[in-house]
C-alpha cells in the first residue's frame, strides 16, 4: 500500500503478480495513469524531510560541507577540542526549492574524537538513533495516533567524514561505522580531499573499501533496481568513499563565480568533478537516491529495531503451536502475564504480614508469660515472708502470755505472802526453829 | 529559521537538487504499482456491473465471471474480483467488492451486516499485519470506496438507504449515485438530487467529502461538483455511433444516451473524480481516518477490557504497552499504599499490646510494693512490740529482784 511520502511508506512491497488477480485489456484510456502523478502532488503539499547526520571529528569541515551541498549557511560556531564526551546537536531547517519545500535537520556529533580514551563515543550516536527510532515506535504504537503529521526525526543518511591522512581507517572509524552499519545507511566520505594527491587518493580509496569489507562494515548502496537509474548508481557505487572539499567563498574563474578553495599553486573547484567528488555526493545524496534513503531507513533499519524491541518485550507472532496471535490475543497474553505477577507479589507481601504478625503475638506472649511467672515467684517470696512474720508474732505472743502467766503467779503469790503476814515468815522461823 | 531559495534567479551553481524528490518518489510509485479496493452496493438490476465495467473501460464482468446480479443469492454474500490493469506504464491492482442480494429480499433488516462485517474483517487484517512483529508484506486489501447505488424512484431515499449510508459512513468513504439516471428528466433529476441530498443533511450522514485545496482553479471544480451531488450515472456496455462517433450509449427509439456526455448524465465526472483525481485522496482518507477509528477503538477495548471506556477517553493517546505499564505502576503504588496501611495498624496494635503489658506490669509492681509495706509495717509493729514487751519484763524483773532481796533482808 502507498502512503504519502510525507509521511512513510509503510513495509509493503506490492506483489506484481497480483494473486488471484486476471489481466484484463482496456478499451480505452481509463486515467488512472495519473496515480503517481495524484501521489507526488499530495507529496509535494505535505511536504517532505530529510535528517542528516554527520559523524567526524571536528574540524573535518562538517559544516562547511552541509553549507556547501545545501547552498546555504546554517547556524553554528566552530566547536573546540575540548569537549568532555560526545554531544549530538541537530538544528531544523525549512528550505524551498521551486514548488517543493525540505524540512532538513541535520545532526552534528560534537567532540567526536576529541577524548583520550574514545571507547565511548559511539555509544551516544547510538543512542541517538536509537531515540529517534524509539519515538516513532511509540507514536505507532498509541492507540489515537497521528502518524500523517508526525514529525520524523529519523536518521536518513549518515555522512561519515574519514580524516585525509591517505594511510587507512581509524580504528575509532572502523569501530563506530561497525556499530552503526545495521541502524542507519552510512555513506562513507573522505573530508578535505584536497590534502590528498590523486594517486594517493586512488590507493586511499582502495584501502579504505578494502577495510571496510574485511571487517564487514555494511556501507549504504546506491539501489541498481531500477533501470532508470541502476547505470548511474552502479557507477557510483565504484566511486565511493567520495573524496569531498566543501567550501562556501566564491573564486571568479573565467567569468564566472565557482565555490572554491584558493591555494598558491592552485584554485580546487568544489564543482569540478575533476578534482573532487562533491558534485557525485550531492547528485547521489540529494537529487537521485533522496527517496531511496528514506524508504531503506523506513523499511530496514526502523524494521529492525521494531522487530527486536518488541521482541525484547516479550512480543511473538505465532504461539508455541505455530498458530499466529491475533493482536487482541498477544496483548492478551501479556496482560494476563504481568496481572498474575503483581497477584503473585500481593500475595507474597501478605504472607509476610501474616508471618510478621504470628511473630510478634508469639513474642508478646512469651513476654506476657514471664511477666506472669516474676510476680509468681514474688508473690510465693512474699508469702514466705508472711508465714516467717506470723511464726514470730506467734512466738512473740507465746511469750507475752508465759509472762503474763509468770507475773500473775508472782503476783498472786506475793499477795498470799502479805496475807499470812508473817505466817510466811513464821512459817520460815518454824522451820527454822526446828 | 526559514531560507527561501528561489531557482529561477539562481545560476546553476546555486541549484541543490532536491526539487528533484517528487521526481524519485513518481518513479518509485511507478515501480511498486497502484491497487485500489472498490466496494458496489445496491439492489439487483440498478447496472451496477455495467457501471463498472463503463467506468474501467473493460468487461470486468463478462459472461464468464458474471456480474453480482447474475448470481442468485439467497442472503447477502460480500464478494470480491480482482483485475489487474495497465496504462501508461502504470500498473494498478483493482479489486471489486459486490454484494449480491443486498435488499433484494422482503425481509431486508440487517442486510448491512455482512457488509459492515466485510468491511471491519479488512481493517483487522490490516491491524494484525501492522502489529506483527516480523513485518514483510503487508497486503492492503481494505475497502477504499463504497459506491452506494440508489434507484432512481424520483421520490427520496429508501428507509434501507438511509439505515446503510448511516451505519457505513464511519467505515468507509460513500459516494451515492443514482443509478440508470437516463429514466429522469434533467428537471426530475435535479429535484431527485436536492430531496436526496436533504434527506442526507437531516440524517446526518456523512458522504465522501472534496479535500479543501488553496488552488482557486481547482476549489471552483470543486464546488461545481458538490452542487451536483449525488452523482447521477448511466452505464453501458455497448457501443454506438453517434454522428460519425463511436460512443458509450443506450440506444432508445427517441435517441441515445450518451454515457460520457456531460448534459446526459454525470457519469464522467464521477470518473474523473474516483479515478482521475481522487483515487490517492480516498485511499489516504480511508488509512488516516476510517482505519484509524477502528484501530483506536479495537485497542482500547484490548487495553481497558471491561474498564469504563468513559474515564479514560482523555488518555486515548497511548499505546496499549504504555497503557499496561501505567497499570502496573498503579497497582504497584496501590500495593504500596495497602503494605503502609497494613504496617500502620500492625504497629499500632503491638503498641496497644506493649502498653497493656507494661500496665499490668506496673499494676502488679505496684501490688508487690503494697504488700512488701504491709508486712514491713508488720515487721516494725512487731519489733516494737518484742521491744516493749522487753522493756516490760526487764523491768518487772528488776522489780522482783529487790522485792526477794527485801525479802531475803527481812527474813535476816
Amino acid at each position: 500500500m502507498e502512503m504519502l511520502s510525507g509521511s512513510h511508506p509503510p513495509p509493503h512491497t506490492f506483489n506484481n503478480s497480483g494473486e488471484g488477480a486476471r489481466a484484463v485489456p482496456l478499451a480505452g484510456h481509463v486515467g488512472f495513469d495519473s496515480m503517481p502523478d495524484q501521489l507526488v502532488n499530495k507529496s509535494v503539499n505535505h511536504g517532505f524531510c530529510f535528517n542528516i547526520l554527520c559523524v567526524g571529528e571536528t574540524g573535518l569541515g562538517k559544516s562547511t560541507l552541509m553549507d556547501t551541498l545545501f547552498n546555504t549557511k546554517f547556524e553554528g560556531e566552530p566547536t573546540q577540542h575540548n569537549q568532555p564526551g560526545v554531544t549530538l546537536k541537530s538544528n531544523t531547517y525549512e528550505l524551498q526549492e521551486s514548488n517543493v519545500r525540505l524540512k532538513l535537520t541535520v545532526v552534528n556529533t560534537v567532540g567526536f574524537g576529541d577524548q583520550i580514551n574514545k571507547e565511548d563515543s559511539y555509544k551516544s550516536i547510538v543512542e541517538f538513533i536509537d531515540a529517534q527510532f524509539e519515538a516513532y515506535l511509540q507514536e505507532e504504537l498509541k492507540i489515537k495516533r497521528t502518524l500523517h503529521s508526525y514529525h520524523d526525526t529519523r536518521i536518513h543518511a549518515c555522512l561519515y567524514f574519514i580524516a585525509p591522512t591517505g594511510h587507512s581507517l581509524k580504528s575509532l572509524d572502523l569501530v563506530t561505522m561497525k556499530k552503526l552499519d545495521s541502524k542507519v545507511n552510512i555513506i562513507p566520505i573522505i573530508a578535505k580531499s584536497d590534502a590528498i594527491s590523486k594517486s594517493e587518493l586512488a590507493k586511499f580509496k582502495i584501502k579504505i573499501t578494502s577495510e571496510l569489507v574485511s571487517n564487514g562494515v555494511q556501507i549504504y548502496q546506491f539501489p541498481t533496481d531500477d533501470e532508470s537509474v541502476a547505470e548511474i548508481n552502479s557507477t557510483m557505487n565504484s566511486h565511493l568513499p567520495f573524496a569531498v572539499v566543501g567550501s562556501t567563498e566564491e573564486v571568479k574563474i573565467g567569468n564566472k563565480m565557482v565555490k572554491a578553495r584558493q591555494y598558491p599553486w592552485g584554485t580546487v573547484q568544489v564543482e569540478n568533478e575533476n578534482h573532487c567528488d562533491f558534485v557525485k555526493l550531492r547528485e547521489m545524496l540529494i537529487r537521485v537516491n533522496m527517496e531511496d534513503l528514506r524508504e531503506q531507513t523506513h523499511t530496514r533499519h526502523y524494521e529492525l529495531y521494531r522487530r527486536c524491541k518488541l521482541e525484547e518485550m516479550g512480543f511473538k507472532d505465532t504461539d508455541p503451536d505455530s498458530k499466529p496471535f491475533s493482536l487482541q490475543e498477544t496483548y492478551e497474553a501479556k496482560r494476563n502475564e504481568f496481572m498474575g505477577e503483581l497477584q503473585k507479589k500481593e500475595e507474597e507481601m501478605r504472607q509476610m504480614f501474616v508471618q510478621r504478625v504470628k511473630e510478634k503475638e508469639a513474642e508478646l506472649k512469651e513476654a506476657e508469660k514471664e511477666l506472669h511467672e516474676k510476680f509468681d515467684r514474688l508473690k510465693k517470696l512474699h508469702q514466705d515472708e508472711k508465714k516467717k512474720v506470723e511464726e514470730k508474732k506467734k512466738s512473740l505472743d507465746d511469750e507475752l502470755n508465759m509472762f503474763k502467766q509468770k507475773k500473775t503467779a508472782a503476783e498472786l503469790l506475793q499477795n498470799q505472802a502479805q496475807q499470812a503476814g508473817g505466817s510466811t515468815t513464821l512459817k520460815r522461823d518454824k522451820e527454822r526453829k526446828k | 529559521l526559514y531560507f527561501s531559495f528561489d531557482y529561477k534567479f539562481k545560476n546553476l551553481e546555486g541549484y541543490v537538487g532536491f526539487a528533484n524528490l517528487p521526481n524519485q518518489v513518481y518513479r518509485k510509485s511507478v515501480k511498486r504499482g497502484f491497487e485500489f479496493t472498490l466496494m458496489v452496493v445496491g439492489e439487483s438490476g440498478l447496472g451496477k456491473s455495467t457501471l463498472i465495467n463503463s467506468l474501467f473501460l473493460t468487461d470486468l464482468y463478462s459472461p464468464e465471471y458474471p456480474g453480482p446480479s447474475h448470481r442468485i443469492k439467497k442472503t447477502v454474500q460480500v464478494e470480491q474480483s480482482k483485475v489487474l490493469v495497465k496504462e501508461g506504464g502504470v500498473q494498478l491492482l483493482l479489486t471489486i467488492v459486490d454484494t449480491p442480494g443486498f435488499g433484494d429480499a422482503v425481509d431486508n433488516s440487517n442486510c448491512w451486516q455482512p457488509v459492515i462485517d466485510y468491511i471491519d474483517s479488512k481493517f483487522e487484517d490490516y491491524l494484525n499485519a501492522e502489529s506483527r512483529v516480523n513485518r514483510r508484506q503487508m497486503p492492503d486489501s481494505r475497502v477504499q470506496c463504497c459506491l452506494y447505488f440508489i434507484a432512481p424512484s424520483g421520490h427520496g431515499l429508501k428507509p434501507l438507504d438511509i439505515e446503510f449510508m448511516k451505519r457505513l459512513h464511519e467505515k468507509v468513504n460513500i459516494i451515492p449515485l443514482i443509478a440508470k439516471a437516463d429514466t429522469m428528466t434533467p428537471e426530475e433529476c435535479q429535484q431527485f438530487k436536492r430531496q436526496i441530498m436533504k434527506e442526507i443533511q437531516e440524517h446526518k450522514i456523512k458522504i465522501y467529502e472534496f479535500p479543501e485545496t488553496d488552488d482557486e482553479e481547482e476549489m471552483k471544480m470543486i464546488r461545481k461538483i458538490k452542487d451536483r451531488l449525488p452523482l447521477a450515472v448511466v452505464g453501458s456496455n455497448t457501443i454506438i455511433e453517434v454522428n460519425g462517433k463511436r460512443v458509450r450509449g443506450r440506444q432508445y427509439p427517441w435517441g441515445v444516451a450518451e454515457v460520457e456526455n456531460g448534459e446526459h448524465c454525470d457519469f464522467t465526472i464521477l470518473r474523473n473524480m474516483l479515478i482521475r483525481t481522487h483515487m490517492q485522496d480516498l485511499k489516504d482518507v480511508t488509512n488516516n481516518v476510517h482505519y484509524e477509528n477502528y484501530r483506536s477503538r479495537k485497542l482500547a477495548a484490548v487495553t481497558y477490557n471491561g474498564v469504563d471506556n468513559n474515564k479514560n477517553k482523555g488518555q486515548l493517546t497511548k499505546s496499549p504497552l504504555a497503557q499496561m505499564e501505567e497499570e502496573r505502576r498503579e497497582h504497584v503504588s496501590k500495593m504500596k499504599k495497602m503494605e503502609q496501611e497494613m504496617e500502620q495498624v500492625f504497629e499500632m496494635k503491638v503498641k496497644e499490646k506493649l502498653q497493656k503489658l507494661r500496665d499490668s506490669e506496673a499494676e502488679l509492681q505496684r501490688r508487690h510494693e503494697q504488700m512488701k509495706k504491709n508486712l514491713e509495717a508488720q515487721h516494725r509493729e512487731l519489733e516494737e512490740k518484742r521491744r516493749q514487751h522487753e522493756e516490760e519484763k526487764a523491768n518487772w524483773e528488776a522489780q522482783q529482784r529487790i522485792l526477794e532481796q527485801q525479802k531475803l533482808d527481812a527474813s535476816r
